[in-house]
């Protein structure tokens, strides 16, 4: 796609999760919420309605009682590069150009002004951070004064999803710029469930800028398509080719190892090069 | 669809696309054409579309 | 009553049995309106679709009756760019078919999408790399061409062709003919696979996923072929039908048989490929991104490994071998038995790549979702099978739809009232093939 913004370098902004600090508490996604004028019904019992951009899985390992262990497992949009930059399951699915790839941020955009709900990206995205709006959305009398002005709401019948809080980027953007064109501060750009979570497992920032803590964590290696050289950590089904930017991070080996599918006599990390889309 | 709008980029990929889809629009268009022109000419001749055909 | 509308020469029902149909179908089309205008006003909560199925029932019935449809743009093919004339004698009734397949087909994405007023954005911002863009785009021009198709025919009826307009353009629509079914079968071999793509290039998703070829997954290959091979099944099928509710011979049986023929070579030499395409996908693909091809198959109520069995088996090799057998092709039971199966194993196939893409978890914590549609999603898939029903009634009742009905059928003692018998009708009717 064509940019049309300008900036010093491209960036790469991406998360690092420390599953074994989240706690499972839910406070990212309560501050997602929040800041993002997410819609909701008065019943939200059935989760395969609910819009949550970032959505907090249980996992277990399934093991009996002395060995049982638990984990708690966020799940924002993971931004997904693809194979190639830009090749997104998404992004190079929606018909209408109406989610995009910024080869300046590599935030994936939804234009919900653009979107006219055909839905192919949701059944594109293996995470399920797509969510439709099947309802016109309300909210309770007073509580529109509670919205974010930086964001705008969504209508019924398009899509929506995580955006990285991008209009936090916006924010720090122009500020810099208008601070004399300089670049943007780690801290100045950061998601609001980051600031959230309260066991502080949540680590955002220039996956590219060596300055930057995660950078640092992670340790992406830019020629075997950004895989972590952090032992620690992984991505969520990496080996399909989707090259995500939220890695997450465990001791625990079977935690490392649901993050993707392995056959039975496979260990997680030995497998060969991701598949993708070739086009 | 068309060059002026944002998403629009002289790829390989738009050339063939639209080149394809153009070329098709511009088939079913004049052959449409040319037989509802050959229609108005053939009545005004008094043709009434019953002669043997070939 | 209407007598001065009928073509000349055959017989239909009196005009009070006629609009007594006619109003029953047109109940259950009402039906399905009222459905449509719910989903419409209300939104797609109407629907049993959640967040786990973008895609469900509707898209379904989007590819089966695109993929039944291609009856119309085979036989096309066949006939106008390599020339098997008997064609001439069904071609009429598989364009009828295509057309009422396509329209439903648009009518139901009308539907579908969340914002229907914003359709146009899949035009004007297309992303040409998107297989649904592909689709929309040679999905509307293949319309346009059916409808230039369906024309000519609809031109045909005994009054307008008195219109010495109308029946010169007749005339020079057929004579430019070959051109549009050219074009159409292009177009076709693009959207019938791009359909097939939609789910082909979902690399995220290991069940639909497959290999490309440049820049197509086998999938687009499979969905034209197979759209080739079952379509003119389903038109014949459609043919045999008509038959029994009229109660009369249209097409003669060494047209079916021929068509028949087609269909079953077609069949037999997809559901190898196929067959090949489920091997490979099985062994190689799936495996490689960490899963066994079981894995799809179990842990679920619903998806078994029965779906493929039928699929590829019972409504693939056993309708492909029935059909090219001279034997059970001419055998009208066994003809008609591998006609349907080959149907529901194509709208079987089109089910699998679409729901069962879905339906299985990709996120190892993830686990199955099942679904089942809503009655307003029924209801509006019935909807464009009354509209089919009706448009065939109309058509056959007014339109010379089959050239062969006066012959098989004679009028033993022709009405006083039809005086006038030229020979025109035949050499209008054959004008088809000019
Ligand atoms: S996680 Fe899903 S929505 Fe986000 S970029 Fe990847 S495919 Fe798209
Ligand atoms: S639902 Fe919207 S964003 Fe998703 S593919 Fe369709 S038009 Fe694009």
């Amino acid at each position: 796609m064509k940019q049309t913004q300008s900036q010093q370098r491209p960036k790469r902004y991406g998360m690092a999760i420390d599953l074994d600090k989240c706690t499972g508490c839910g406070s990212c996604m309560v501050a997602c919420f929040a800041e993002n004028n997410v819609s909701f019904r008065e019943d939200e019992t059935n989760k395969l309605l609910s819009i949550t951009w970032l959505r907090v899985y249980k996992m277990t390992n399934d093991k009996p009682f002395p060995d049982t262990d638990v984990c708690y497992i966020p799940r924002p949009c993971q931004h997904c590069a693809g194979q190639h930059e830009g090749h997104s399951p998404c992004v190079s699915v929606c018909p209408a150009t109406a989610t995009d790839y910024s080869l300046y941020t590599g935030i994936v955009s939804q234009i919900y002004t653009r979107c006219f709900g055909c839905r192919y990206c949701m059944a594109a995205c293996p995470y399920h951070a797509r969510y439709f709006n099947w309802w016109d959305p309300v909210w309770p009398t007073g509580m529109e004064r509670t919205l974010s002005p930086n964001v705008s709401p969504r209508m019924r019948g398009v899509v929506e999803k995580c955006s990285f809080c991008f209009h936090r980027y916006q924010l720090a953007r122009d500020k810099a710029y208008t601070e004399g064109k300089r670049p943007i501060r780690e801290a100045e750009y950061q998601t609001a469930c980051t600031h959230a979570c309260p066991s502080g497992a949540i680590v955002f920032g220039d996956l590219n800028d060596s300055t930057h803590q995660v950078n640092r964590i992670v340790r992406p290696d830019p020629d075997n398509h950004y895989k972590a050289r952090n032992p620690r950590a992984f991505r969520l089904l990496e080996r399909l080719g989707t090259d995500t930017k939220v890695y997450y991070l465990s001791d625990r080996e079977w935690v490392r190892q649901a993050g993707d599918n392995y056959l039975a006599d496979e260990q997680p990390g030995t497998i060969g090069p991701p598949r993708g889309g070739s086009h | 669809m068309l060059p002026f709008l944002f998403e629009w980029v002289w790829d390989m990929g738009h050339y063939v696309f639209h080149g394809a889809v153009w070329a098709v629009l511009s088939i079913i268009g004049m052959g449409m054409t040319f037989c509802i022109i050959k229609s108005v000419v053939d009545t005004m001749q008094g043709k009434t579309g019953h002669d043997p055909h070939h | 009553m209407d007598s001065a509308l009928i073509p000349e020469g055959v017989k239909r029902c009196s005009l009070w049995k006629f609009l007594l149909a006619l109003a029953l179908v047109s109940a259950v089309l009402m039906w399905g309106v009222y459905a449509m205008l719910l989903c419409w006003v209300k939104g797609l909560n109407q629907t049993n679709m959640n967040d786990y199925y973008g895609f469900a029932l509707w898209i379904w019935a989007d590819l089966a009756v695109i993929a039944l449809g291609g009856g119309a743009f085979f036989t096309g093919l066949l006939k106008y760019v390599f020339g098997k004339d008997e064609l001439k004698y069904i071609i009429n009734y598989a364009v009828l078919i295509g057309f009422i397949c396509y329209s439903s087909a648009q009518l139901i994405l009308g539907i579908d999408v969340g914002q229907p007023l914003r359709g146009w954005f899949i035009f004007w911002h297309a992303n040409v790399h998107s297989m649904l863009t592909e689709v929309a785009f040679c999905l509307t021009c293949y319309f346009i061409v059916l409808t230039i198709e369906y024309i000519p025919l609809s031109l045909e009826n005994r009054q307008i062709k008195k219109v010495p307009f109308f029946a010169n353009l007749t005339h020079n629509m057929h004579s430019a003919m070959a051109v549009f079914a050219a074009t159409g079968a292009f177009l076709s071999f693009f959207h019938q696979g791009s359909l097939g793509g939609v789910s082909g290039v979902l690399f995220g998703r290991p069940f639909s996923f497959r290999e490309h070829i440049l820049i197509w997954p086998y999938t687009f290959f499979l969905f034209t072929w197979s759209a080739a091979a079952f379509g003119p099944s389903f038109t014949l099928f459609v043919t045999w039908l008509t038959e029994k509710i009229t109660r009369k011979k249209l097409v003669k049986d060494e047209v079916i048989h021929m068509v028949a023929k087609i269909s079953g070579w077609m069949i037999i030499t997809y559901i190898i490929a196929k067959s090949a395409d489920t091997l490979y996908w099985m062994f190689n693909t799936a495996p490689s991104q960490g899963l066994q091809w079981s894995f799809f198959y179990q842990n679920n109520p619903f998806y078994g490994k029965w779906i493929l069995f039928t699929e590829i088996f019972i409504c693939g090799f056993l309708p492909g071998l029935l059909l090219i057998f001279k034997a059970t092709r001419e055998n009208p039971t066994f003809r008609v038995t591998a006609l349907v199966l080959g149907i529901i194993g194509v709208c079987l196939n089109r089910w699998v790549l679409v729901l069962q893409t879905l339906a299985a978890p990709v996120l190892p914590f993830d686990s199955w979702v099942l679904y089942i549609p809503s009655w307003q999603e029924v209801a509006t898939t019935i909807l464009p099978i009354a509209y089919g029903v009706i448009l065939i009634m109309i058509s056959h009742r007014y339109l010379p739809i089959f050239p062969q009905e006066r012959e098989l059928n004679p009028i033993d003692a022709p009405p006083a009232s039809v005086v006038s018998r030229q020979p025109a009708p035949t050499a209008v009717v054959e004008g088809q093939s000019a």
